[in-house]
């Protein structure tokens, strides 16, 4: 980098991450996000709200999450320490709660008594239900054909909770085609609803308040590795679909020139093959769902299907402060694919006891790779974003088990 | 004065008012377009908004969404409609053209390319559902070079200060949408729109078009009776997925709908 940049001041006014992020939606929409961005702006630094905000975290969520040292994982690799921040153990299982929480507060501000969301993995969605569950507000989830049926298990907690899941069997019947429907819902019921984003995609403000909402994964981590080791952490690991977990875990870092970072696509089959969920490896700048970002397009500019293992990784976008991040050079993304991504997920549960979600699992089968190439005295950070109960069917069924 | 400018003074000058037909190009299939285009001009139309299809039309309801897959599983793409205009205006060199879609298949074509082939091939306007004017800052100068107007939409939730810096960005005509919703989706309420299409014309000298909800004769006559302009899309596209199993009729079709609706405007106004 030539000039030394301040990303805590970015976005710009306009929402815009360089040449990123943006406000593209149809004019129905725009007064409600130009409202949502006034609300957020006057709220965010105002005291009451984030005591709301910080009270729920401790008490309702759990926080802080343990930074965790993986000693025997560490050992088996040979090389630096990896330290797990462990989002998998928040209320719910997974960091996305971290903003479902910080939204819902921001629609009961803005008095609104339905919200809307879309899902992938399923894990934003059970943490929307959750949270219209305890606010008493109405929730509709919206969610591809396809993930409905390969994460059955979350479709039903959020029946449980209340939800309303909703198949979306338009497209691809995956995460992007149910953000188009979740649009629509929002776009026709746009007086009364308020649509909780589960990433940093879409329409500004949505990437940037996402962003600060998920930013306390990486204040706590950063706080918490200078408390045990005395220093800030040699590289940090997060997996990348939209891009909520990782940023949430660079954001407070990426002013400390000394930390290197690696977002970890889903590489499918592998790169090579055409069938991932990698954008920002193999996609070219684009505009879709609200925001100009990296995206898996054809020539003619028509998204096409992405693949990959973790539902919740399966999306042809990428948040647009990860698509500047990585033109800056400041963040290295890389990939994960489905085998490593599942050998990841069976060693960290024998060596350490602990099943990642096969979202997370790719983060920690990248960061391994990277432990070996560095010394014992150093240190890795990997964002633990979601814990594995929902992908049991998964797994099982690849094992030859069924239920 | 470009086509659209001329067409709604010369409808001015004899008191009647824009039929706005919208269908997708290359549904259901590539060739059916040309003729398509042509009867629905011979059946009264005077603007066409012609559809570039897209993966993930988000503004949009089933209607529509499914003649874009279907004009996408025939190959149509933007160079190709595009193609199609320039066989349309071997016979019409009057018919205003607006293409109409998203933003990504355009700028995957890149804008200077896009817009000097608009201008070859003789389209007269753009208008861009993602794109409202804060985001058209930077490519408007490419657009304006090319004598293409910007269509923009003003929604039931736009505020008059949006009004107001859309008027100022917008050319050609702005498309007033009558409903909070997507394409296809209810019906929508005359007077209603009668107030905010006065409302709207505080803050632009620009003729009016009002689309969304026009389903019929008499929702285009009740709409001609407050606006400059009737868009019809959904009812129309309706009518090309009813009949996509034998295309050769689809041009009869849809003129036959537009027919009616130019009829009962053209009366509406005498009664």
């Amino acid at each position: 980098m030539s000039e030394k940049i301040d990303f805590a001041a970015f976005p710009d006014p306009r929402g815009h991450f360089g040449r990123y992020g943006g406000r593209f939606v149809s004019e129905t929409l725009m007064a409600a996000l130009e409202d949502l961005e006034a609300v957020y702006n006057r709220l965010k630094d105002d005291p009451q709200f984030q005591a709301d905000f910080d009270y729920d975290m401790a008490h309702y969520v759990g926080r802080p999450s343990p930074l965790y040292f993986a000693e025997r994982l560490s050992k088996q690799v040979g090389g630096a320490q990896i330290w797990l921040k462990r989002e998998d153990l928040n209320h719910t299982g997974a960091h996305k709660v971290n903003n479902t929480i910080g939204q819902a507060l921001l629609a009961k501000h803005i008095g609104k008594r339905r919200v809307i969301a879309e899902t992938g993995a399923g894990q934003h969605g059970v943490a929307s239900a959750t949270v219209a569950a305890r606010l008493g507000l109405e929730c509709q989830v919206y969610m591809g054909a396809d993930d409905v049926e390969r994460q059955k298990l979350n479709v039903y907690r959020m029946k449980l909770l209340g939800a309303e899941v909703i198949p979306v069997t338009s497209g691809s019947r995956t995460l992007k085609d149910a953000l188009n429907e979740a649009m629509r819902d929002w776009v026709t019921n746009v007086d009364h609803t308020f649509y909780i984003i589960g990433t940093v995609a879409g329409p500004h403000p949505y990437p940037m308040l996402v962003r600060d909402f998920q930013s306390i994964i990486g204040r706590e981590a950063r706080e918490q590795c200078l408390k045990m080791n005395g220093r800030l952490p040699d590289a940090l690991v997060a997996c990348v679909g939209g891009g909520s977990n990782a940023i949430g875990l660079f954001h407070p870092f990426l002013n400390d020139e000394s930390v290197s970072m690696y977002g970890v696509e889903a590489a499918g089959d592998g790169i090579e093959t055409g069938r991932h969920s990698a954008p920002l490896a193999a996609g070219r700048p684009g505009v879709l769902h609200g925001n100009r970002t990296y995206l898996m397009e054809n020539d003619d500019g028509q998204i096409i299907d992405t693949h990959s293992i973790s539902a919740g990784l399966d999306y042809p976008g990428v948040g647009p402060e990860h698509a500047w991040l990585k033109d800056l050079g400041r963040v290295n993304y890389v990939g994960a694919t489905d085998d490593e991504a599942l050998a990841a997920f069976r060693t960290l549960t024998h060596v350490e006891g602990i099943m990642p979600a096969l979202e997370s699992a790719h983060a920690v089968a990248y960061a391994m790779k990277l432990a070996a190439t560095m010394s014992e005295d150093q240190i890795i950070v990997v964002n633990l974003s979601g814990r594995g109960d929902k992908d049991i069917l998964t797994v099982a069924a690849l094992d030859g088990f069924t239920f | 004065m470009n086509r659209i400018a001329k067409r709604f003074a010369d409808l001015a000058a004899s008191g009647r008012k824009a039929l706005i037909p919208y269908v997708t190009a290359g549904d259901p299939t590539p060739d059916v377009t040309l003729p398509l285009l042509q009867a629905m001009v011979a059946a009264g139309a005077d603007i066409i908004e012609l559809g570039m299809p897209f993966s993930d039309p988000m503004a949009d309801g089933p209607v529509i969404q499914l003649a874009c897959e279907r004009s996408l599983a025939g190959g149509t793409s933007v160079r190709s409609l595009l193609d199609t205009v320039a066989n349309f205006r071997k016979t019409d060199d009057d018919t205003p053209i607006v293409l109409m879609g998203y933003l990504n298949p355009v700028e995957a074509m890149g804008y200077e390319v896009f817009a000097q082939r608009c201008a070859e091939v003789g389209v007269d306007g753009v208008l861009i559902v993602d794109l409202p004017p804060e985001e058209a800052l930077d490519v408007a100068p490419t657009f304006r070079e090319h004598n293409l107007d910007l269509v923009f939409l003003v929604a039931p939730t736009t505020t008059d200060e949006r009004m107001e810096l859309i008027g100022k960005a917008g050319s050609g005509y702005l498309y007033y949408v009558s409903l909070k919703g997507v394409t296809g989706a209810a019906t929508l309420d005359p007077v209603e729109v009668r107030g905010r299409v006065e409302t709207i014309r505080k803050h632009t000298k620009l003729p009016i078009g009002v689309g969304f909800g026009i389903k019929d004769a008499e929702s285009a006559r009740l709409v001609s009776q407050v606006a400059d302009g009737v868009v019809v899309g959904s009812a129309l596209v309706q009518q090309i997925a009813d009949n996509a199993a034998n295309p050769v009729v689809i041009p009869e079709k849809v003129a036959a709908v537009l027919r009616s609706m130019r009829e009962a405007m053209d009366n509406g106004k005498a009664g």
